[in-house]
This record gives C-alpha cells, structure tokens and sequence, in this order.
C-alpha cells in the first residue's frame, strides 16, 4: 500500500463512501507465512479441543508438517523465479516476496523445524510419575515449588501450548525480514517477540531462572519496541509515508510532494535521524548487539535451552534480515551517516562478546556472549553496503543458525541430577566418558571459533571478503583479533572436555530419542558440508542478494 | 585425464586416519600396523611422485586444477616444485618411523573404558596431519594451502595435549596440566598468527580477485596487476607473521619449547620436522613469490631476527636441563639458519635453506626419537638425572651421538653440506650476518657435547643401571636414519639436483642474482 493511499484510506473515512476495493492479497506468494501462521491457530484449537493424552502427538505432528509444507512452499516460490526475475512486491505493499526474503524464510523455517524437533524431546528428564517428560514446566500456571505445580507433575500434565507458540513465532519472524513497510515490521517484530517472552519462562527445572530471564527480556524487549515504534512514527513524520520505497524517495530527494498535514516536519533532517537510530536501535537490540546486547546471556541462560537454541538461531536470522532490508532498501541514501555508527556498533560488539565470553564459567552464558561476537561478525558484512555484504551476511546466517541449534542440542544431552549440567566445570572430562558427543560439540566449537574445513569458516571469510571489499579493511583487522581472542575460550571448553580427568560426580550424558539425534546430526552434516563444498549455497545467497525495491 | 597421483598423496592418509580411527576398541594393534601400512603407501606415492617429477622441467609440475569456491575466487590448485617435491618426499619418510617409534605411546592406561580408544585416535590423528602437511606443500592456491595451513592445527594440537610421556617426574596431574598449557600455547600461537594470515589472504583477493599463485605472479609480470608499495608491504607482513609463528622465528618461538617438551618424543619430531617446515616452506613459496618486493624490503630486519634465533637458540639449550627443550631450542637455532638461508637471497642460500629442511627433519628425528627411548626407559627428561649411559647401553649412545653430531653439523653427515651452503650464501651478501651465524655452530657443539658427555659418559648412575639397550622396533626406526645422514653428507646430490631448479625459479621471482665476486650493497 502506497503513502498516499493509507492516507487517502483515513481522509475517505470522513467523507461518505462510495466503493472500498478489496485489498488485492497474492495468496500463493504469501503461501508460507498463511501455512504457518493458520497452523499456529489450528495449534490452539487443539489446545481447546483435542483430549490431554492426544495434545502433544497432534502438535508435534501438526506442526512439523506445517513447516516443513511451508518450506515447500518457499522452495517452490523460489523454483518459480519469485526470487529473482519474479521478484515484487505484495499484499498491498505490506511485504516483499524477494530473493533475500526467500532465503531467509527458508533458513527461518528449517531451524524452526529443527527447534520443533528439540521441543519435542521427552527422553532426557527421568520419567516422572510414569509420565514422559520434556522440557517445559508441567503447568506454566502453577507457582514454582507449590503444592499445585507438584499436583500438575504428578498428573502428568504437560505443556503443548509451545508448539503453537513456536508457529506464531516463527510466523512473525517470516514477516519480519520480508516486511516493505515500517508498520508490517513493527507488527511482525511484536508477532514474534510475544511467545518467544512466554517460551522463556516455560522451563520444567530452575523454574524461577527462567521466570526472572522472561520477565527480563519482555522489559528489555518492550523497551527496544517502544524506540522502534517512537522511531517509526518520527521517520512517518519525516516522509508522510510508512513505505520503505516512498521512504527512500524522500531521503534520495526524488519525491518532494508535500503532503498538507504534515508540511511542518516532512524533510526535517532532524527527524530522519533521530527516527533512523531509534529504528535501527530497535533491530539492534533483537541481534544482540553491544550495546544493546545486556539480555542475551540472563535470557540464554534462563531459558529452556531447547528455546534457546531456536531463539539464538531464528531470531537472528529473522532480525538481521529486517535489518538489511531496512538499511539497503529504506536508508541507501543515507550510508554515509549510518555507516560509521554502524562502524563503532561493529568494533564494540566484536571485541566485547568474544572479551567478556572469556570470563564465563556457565556453558549457556559463555554460547551467549558468542552469539555476540557473531553478531559482531555479521554487522562487519552488513556495513559492507554491497550485493556480496547481502549475500555474505544471508550465506552467515544460514551457517551460523544450524551449528548453533546443534550446539544448543548438545546441550540438553549433558545432565546430572539437577537436570542440564550447564557449569562448566561439570563438563571436565567429558571426551573420556561419551567421545562421540564431545567429538560432536567439539565440531561446532570449532565452526564458532572459524576453524577451516567448517561453515564457520567459510561465513566467516565471506562476510570479512565482503567488508574489505567495501573499503573496510580496519574492521577486517579488528574482526580477526576478536576471531582470535574467541577462539580461546572455545578451545578452552575443548581442552576441559578432553584434557581434564573426569569427575567422579561429573554428569551423564542421556541417549536422546532420534527426534534431538536428528537435529544434532543435521547441524553437523550442514556445518561441514557448508565448510567444504559451500559453493553450491554461496550461488544460491548471491542469487538472492537483491532486494526489491 | 591422468591419475590425480598428488591428490591420492594426501588423500590415502586422510582415509587412513578415518579407517584407524574407526578401529575397534579391543583391535588395538590393527590400527597400529593399519597406520604403518598407510603411512608406507604415502611413502610409496610420495616416491612416485619424485620419480616423475622431472628438475628440468615445467616448474610446476603433475598440476591438478578444479572448479572449487568461485565466489571466492578460489580454484583446487595442485602442483609441486622441486623444493614441495623434496619436503613432500621427507614428510611421508619420516611418518613411517614416527608411527614405529610411538608404537606403545599411546596405549591406554586403563582398559575398562570400552568407548576411550586413545591408541586408535593418536595414530589416526598423525595421519591426518601428514595428510594435511602434503596438501599445504602441493597447493599452488593461497585459499587451499591457507586452509589446510590452520586446519592440521587442530589434530596437532589433540596430539599435543592428549598424549604425553608415561612416566613424568612431577608425578600424572602435573604433567597432565602442563600438557594442556602446552597444547593450548600451541594453538592459540598458531591460530593468531593463523588469523593475521586470514586479514591478509582477504586482502590478497581485494587487491588481485583470484589466489592462484601462477595467475598471480602472472599478472604481476605482465603488469596488469599492480599492488601499491604500501599494499604490498602489509600482505607480505600478514604472510610472514603466520609463518614466523610456525618456522618458528624469534620473538614468536616461546610455544615451542613447551609443545615440544610435554609431547611423546615421535609427536615432538612431528612438530619440528615436518609440521614446522610449512612455515619455511611458504615464505619461500608465498613471502617471496607473491611479495618480492616487500620480501627485499623487509629483509634486513629479517635477518636480524634469524641471527638472534641463531644465537639465542643455541645459548638457550646451552642452558638447558631438560633433554627434550633441549632439542626444542637447538631447533630454533636451526630454523634461524633455514631463515637466514632463504632470505639471503643467493642461490646458495636459498638450496641450503631447503636442503636444511630436509637434513634438519631427518637429523632432529634421529636426536629426538633416541632420545624418547633413552627417556621412556629412565621415566625422566631431566639431564641431571643419567649419567654412564654408554656403558649400560652402548648402541643407544652411539646413535644418540651420531643424532647430536648431526645437530652440530660434524662434516661427512648431511647437515654440515646444507649448514655449509647456508653460510656460504648468506657471506657472499651479507659478511657480518654469516660471521654472527657462524658462532652458532660453536654453541651447537657445545651443548650437544655436554649433553652428551653428561647424560652418556661418567659413572653410571644407579638409577640407569639396568638400562636395556634398543630393542628391535627401536633399531628399525634408528638405522636407516643414520644411514640417511651419512648418505645425503657424502653425496647430497639427488636432493640438490631437484631442489636447484626451483630455487633459480624463486630467485627469478624476486628479481635477485648471485652477487659477483665483488659484493654489491645490501639495497
């Protein structure tokens, strides 16, 4: 939808109606976002409907072949050419259908399937009350240690909700990067952000961590979304138009039309900027940047780490897509300003997750100030403002999400009695014990340190290639001194597992059931299929490399 | 299309450290003779390869080229030159009797723990490093050598921590700790250097949009490609710091000493002799065939640094009570000699430097691997702790001489040709550097003569009393290293004929000619 016309929609509302066309919505290009999102609401339904006994079958079902369906779709929209050469605009333009949108939705939606997998799990926990257990707080409801929640295990209630909470999420997040004006963005943002506050409080042990770390993020996150809205509304003043095209019209100066109502503020430069750093605040905050990054190790931490493994992977994914839609769509004509801004958050971000990571003592938080660091990473190909920063920062991210729900996985599989075994200390030896899952996560320390012969390698090469090419040898630099400062505390982790004697009360590691088996074996087959033949998909990112304007 | 015979050089060992690791817990054995055997089969190929390279020829030779990452800009480049053929021919030597002589290294301490496979994981592992060390010796693309250059970090660096001598005179815990600094020093060294490297690998793609070093150095020489001054000067330092970790040159050594001294005595020869010589190797392949110029410019620092390692090497392990960093430093003298070679820019330092390569290989194995019999016997590393040994075992000190006499570069053993080649080139350039250079022969003979006369000679201690002499296995690995010696130092020859070619070829890179009997200035 055009400036004008959600404009003219509010004066036409005064005046009397002659004839309100039906909104023109291209289903078949939205075809992944509707499967995912109508699956959601049939997830509530069984919620309603469907028997306690039958409810967690249903929704795994339901929800797996909701996503993998979705991602069918976005393959088939991408063989149809709606990446490329078919490329447009939707929905009254409210979305974009583009090659970067496309590459992400389908990213989004395999980790999601991958999350959905982890969610699933129900082999780890000991079998309580003769019920099978997974990792979610038998009742959200019930007070943590009272005598309601014990009643609750005791009846073996489980909480399914999450699955449709996890459709709804992921639902926001396939909007999120494909959003073509800043009100969609805004609504895809609080889409997906919603459950993923409530999936952090849902977790079975150390219920009140997880408590603490949702009440946190929802602050922190209503916080950011507030800068984001105050800045979309400040940037609508600036142009009259919540369009990104329309946007970038009024910053290039091609559009100069005024409109009435607002011929105060349009073209206030003072408004352009202001709106920008708040909107861009915003983005920044849900990708962890320093320094909006203060969340990321309470929340990681806190939540359940099946949550967390899909948080850390999607919404980063979803995140710095909007992010670049919003940089290289809306604000082109205005790189000069927030390049060196972008400059500093870069360097910061860098150097202070993979400093700070140095110090941690629990697993959860030191993959925390990683993500960080990778966050950093990535903003180096961002700045890159080129086709190759795009497909850099899409071809990162792809490799970035699979190693990190592996890693994440992993995770649930060390427990001691207390449940996850998280502290590092605990996890001393644990090469002797179970080589395989510590051969295993050794790989993904590995594609996070950026070790040759792993995805991480090649993202990572990409994106610096990407930010040198753009002129930006100084981050390059600064980016392989953080690189080498990170891969410290990942050897380190290498060196407790496999150099450390055992403990004598050291932790067990649980046989998962092939629901976690795949997730695991799926992020080590990709990490070091995209380590060493990555050709294939780096074609396929730079063939998505350009939006639609 | 030919037989992708430099392909399957690396290839069979990386197959053989997948097949042994995947060995049985119980099968503990096969995986060793499966290991030999592989090892035997590189060797074979490796031999292969030296036999159809031709020294006259083409200077890249048996090339293998395909399609790899475009987006990179980075293409599967294979090719050997007569320098990679001679390196390449000594590493797949010397993994043989590296494998024989930590034939009982690495077997486990307790047998109860049906998944913990150590024996089957260090063989597999060496493997997987020799594999990698080919591989980074035939790539002729910067990408390719740059990612198999990092990559054997890891599989060293498990070998370096994960396996250390048996018995320790600090007691199990003290050692296990001081394994892992060491290990951990080890890569953490490396992979900085490793990532400084990565800056300027990136920056090399910015400036010339491929990494094939012929189209490179083609490009240069036609001048379609032109690096500005200050360009250049920063790449080659990018270059130079990694390998100068991994040569190693001082101030970057220090990780040498440790790593060296808390592996078995087989993984601290495969660190020196083959995993080391990477570094060396590319700084005359990518230093100065890439930079030629920044390589001229940045020499004279280059060669103070090489003096120093020289000299501070050998006044270190003078110093020393500990036989295996003993070795540790003499080693770093002797890359301080392989350094000066190279960047003395003459033919006859840059043929020494690469016949140092290999002498040093074969002469610190036959040192070191001695000297990890002498100290699994004894349970002890420490000097103080033998004395008479030549009495108790009179052919284990008579090869551990004859190693030392070769660390000291005694004429009529190989290391005294290559050593002799290096002076020599390096004083028809540079007078002072290769007077300086000359007293670290003196301090060789020093502290390989008074390790010997106080470990082998004197009254028997007590402690080494009932010393068995070497066994079998251990005569196998130790024999035909010395025979070794004493054939490339009475007729060097076969190695100079292959290397000499090349050599003239790198020489022609950076624009140099022998100086004349009246010495041209050093600019």
């Amino acid at each position: 939808m055009s400036a004008s016309a959600v404009h003219s929609l509010w004066t036409m509302a005064a005046d009397p109606i002659e004839k309100i066309d039906a909104p023109k919505i291209e289903y078949g290009q939205l075809a992944p976002t509707l499967i995912v999102i109508g699956a959601a609401i049939l997830g509530i339904l069984i919620e309603a409907l469907v028997p306690r006994r039958s409810r967690y079958h249903a929704q795994v079902f339901l929800s797996v072949v909701a996503l993998a369906a979705a991602f069918a779709a976005v393959v088939a929209l991408a063989a149809g050419g709606h990446a490329t050469t078919k490329a447009g605009i939707v929905a009254m333009g409210a979305i974009a259908v583009d090659g970067p949108a496309l590459f992400l939705q389908g990213t989004i939606l395999l980790a999601g399937l991958l999350g959905v997998f982890t969610f699933a799990e129900r082999r780890l926990d000991p079998v309580a009350h003769g019920n099978r257990v997974d990792s979610f707080a038998a009742q959200a409801a019930s007070v943590p240690g009272s005598e309601g929640e014990k009643a609750a295990v005791r009846a073996g209630f489980t909480t399914t909700e999450v699955f449709p909470l996890l459709l709804f999420a992921v639902g926001g997040m396939l909007i999120f990067p494909a959003a073509n004006d800043l009100l969609t963005l805004f609504i895809a943002l609080e889409v997906f952000s919603l459950p993923l506050y409530l999936l952090c409080a849902l977790a079975r042990r150390k219920r009140l961590v997880s408590q603490e770390a949702a009440v946190k993020y929802f602050l922190l996150g209503a916080f950011a979304s507030a800068f984001t809205l105050f800045g979309i509304a400040l940037l609508y003043g600036y142009a009259g138009s919540v369009s990104y095209a329309t946007i970038a019209q009024v910053v290039d100066g091609t559009v100069q039309n005024v409109t009435p109502a607002l011929a105060e503020t349009m073209g206030n430069d003072a408004l352009l900027l202001v709106g920008t750093a708040m909107l861009v605040m915003g983005l920044l905050f849900k990708v962890g940047a320093v320094p909006f990054h203060m969340w990321t190790p309470d929340v990681y931490q806190g939540a359940p780490t099946p949550v967390t493994g899909f948080m850390a992977a999607a919404t980063k994914v979803a995140a710095f897509g909007a992010l670049l839609r919003v940089l290289y769509v809306v604000l082109p004509g205005l790189r000069w300003d927030w390049r060196p801004v972008m400059w500093a958050v870069a360097i910061v971000t860098m150097l202070g997750g993979a400093i700070v990571a140095i110090t941690q003592t629990d697993i959860k938080r030191l993959l925390a100030y990683s993500s960080i660091a990778h966050a950093g990473f990535i903003l180096a190909g961002v700045i890159a403002a080129s086709p190759d920063g795009i497909s850099s920062v899409l071809f990162y991210l792809a490799a970035y999400s699979f190693v990190t729900i592996g890693a994440f996985a992993v995770v649930t599989l060390v427990r001691d009695a207390g449940g996850e075994a998280t502290h590092l200390s605990k996890w001393a030896g644990l090469g002797r014990r179970s080589p395989l899952v510590a051969a295993v996560f050794a790989v993904f320390l590995l594609a996070f340190a950026g070790i040759p012969l792993t995805s991480g390698f090649a993202g990572k090469f990409a994106v610096f290639k990407a930010a040198a090419e753009g002129g930006a040898g100084a981050i390059v630099v600064i980016g392989v001194i953080s690189s080498a400062i990170a891969a410290f505390f990942y050897i380190r982790v290498i060196v407790l597992m496999f150099f450390s004697e055992p403990r004598p009360e050291g932790p067990t590691v649980a046989v998962p059931s092939p629901l976690t088996m795949t997730a695991i074996a799926v992020g080590v087959a990709v990490t070091v299929v995209l380590g060493v033949a990555p050709q294939y998909f780096l074609d396929l990112a730079s063939q998505a490399g350009v939006f639609v304007r | 299309m030919s037989f992708p015979l430099l392909t399957a050089t690396a290839v069979l060992p990386a197959l053989g450290a997948i097949a042994t690791a995947a060995v049985p817990a119980a099968k503990r054995t096969a995986a060793k003779w499966l290991a030999l055997l592989v090892s035997l089969g590189t060797l074979a190929l490796a031999v292969t390869v030296l036999v159809r390279f031709d020294p006259d020829g083409a200077r890249y030779q048996l090339t293998e080229s395909h399609a790899w990452i475009a987006d990179f800009g980075v293409r599967y480049e294979l090719g050997v030159d007569g320098i990679a053929v001679a390196l390449i021919t000594l590493t797949a030597l010397l993994i043989p009797f590296i494998i024989l002589a930590g034939w009982h290294d690495a077997d486990p301490h307790e047998t109860g723990n049906k998944r913990w496979r150590p024996t089957q994981g260090f063989f597999a592992l060496i493997l997987a490093v020799e594999a990698m060390v080919i591989i980074s010796f035939e790539a002729t693309d910067v990408f390719l050598f740059y990612i198999f250059f990092e990559a054997m970090l890891i599989p060293m660096y498990f070998l370096i921590g994960g396996f250390g001598d048996r018995a320790h005179e600090h007691g199990e815990e003290t050692a296990a700790t001081q394994r892992s600094y060491a290990a951990v020093k080890f890569l953490l060294y490396n992979l900085a250097g490793g990532l400084i490297m990565l800056a300027a690998v990136i920056g090399l793609y910015v400036v010339a949009g491929n990494f094939s070093l012929t189209e490179i150095a083609e490009a240069r020489a036609n001048g379609s490609l032109e690096m500005a001054t200050s360009t250049e000067r920063w790449l080659f330092l990018g270059f130079f710091f990694a390998f100068a970790v991994k040569a190693p040159l001082w101030p970057l050594h220090t990780w040498l000493p440790n790593a060296m001294g808390e592996a078995t005595a087989p993984v601290a020869v495969l660190i020196t002799a083959v995993v080391d010589k990477v570094g060396t190797f590319a700084m005359l392949r990518f230093c100065l065939g890439l930079f030629p110029e920044a390589s001229k410019w940045a020499t004279p620092a280059i060669l103070v640094l090489a003096l120093i390692s020289i000299i501070y090497g050998a006044l270190l392990a003078v110093g020393q009570r500990d036989i295996k960093r003993l070795v540790a430093y003499a080693s770093i003298s002797h890359f301080g000699f392989i350094i000066l070679g190279i960047f003395a820019m003459t033919s006859q330092g840059q043929s020494g430097a690469t016949l140092y390569m290999v002498n040093h290989g074969i002469s610190t194995a036959a040192l070191m691997l001695v000297a990890g019999f002498l100290i699994s016997r004894r349970g002890s590393r420490l000097i103080a702790d033998y004395g008479g040994v030549q009495k108790v075992a009179p052919v284990l000190a008579g090869t551990f001489l004859i190693g030392g006499l070769a660390t000291l570069s005694l004429p009529g053993l190989a290391p005294f040709v290559s050593e002799f080649l290096v002076l020599v080139g390096t004083f028809a350039r540079y007078p002072a550097a290769g007077i300086i250079a000359t007293f670290g022969i003196v301090l060789a003979a020093l502290y390989v003569l008074v390790l010997y006369q106080r470990t082998m000679t004197g009254p028997v201690k007590p402690e080494v009393a009932k010393m068995p002499d070497l066994r079998v296995r251990e005569l196998v690995v130790v024999a035909p290293l010395i025979a070794l010696l004493l054939l490339l130092g009475v007729y060097p020859k076969p190695v100079t004929d292959i290397v000499n070619p090349a050599v003239k070829q790198t020489m022609s890179d950076v624009q140099k000619q022998d100086p004349q009997p009246e010495v041209e200035a050093a600019k």
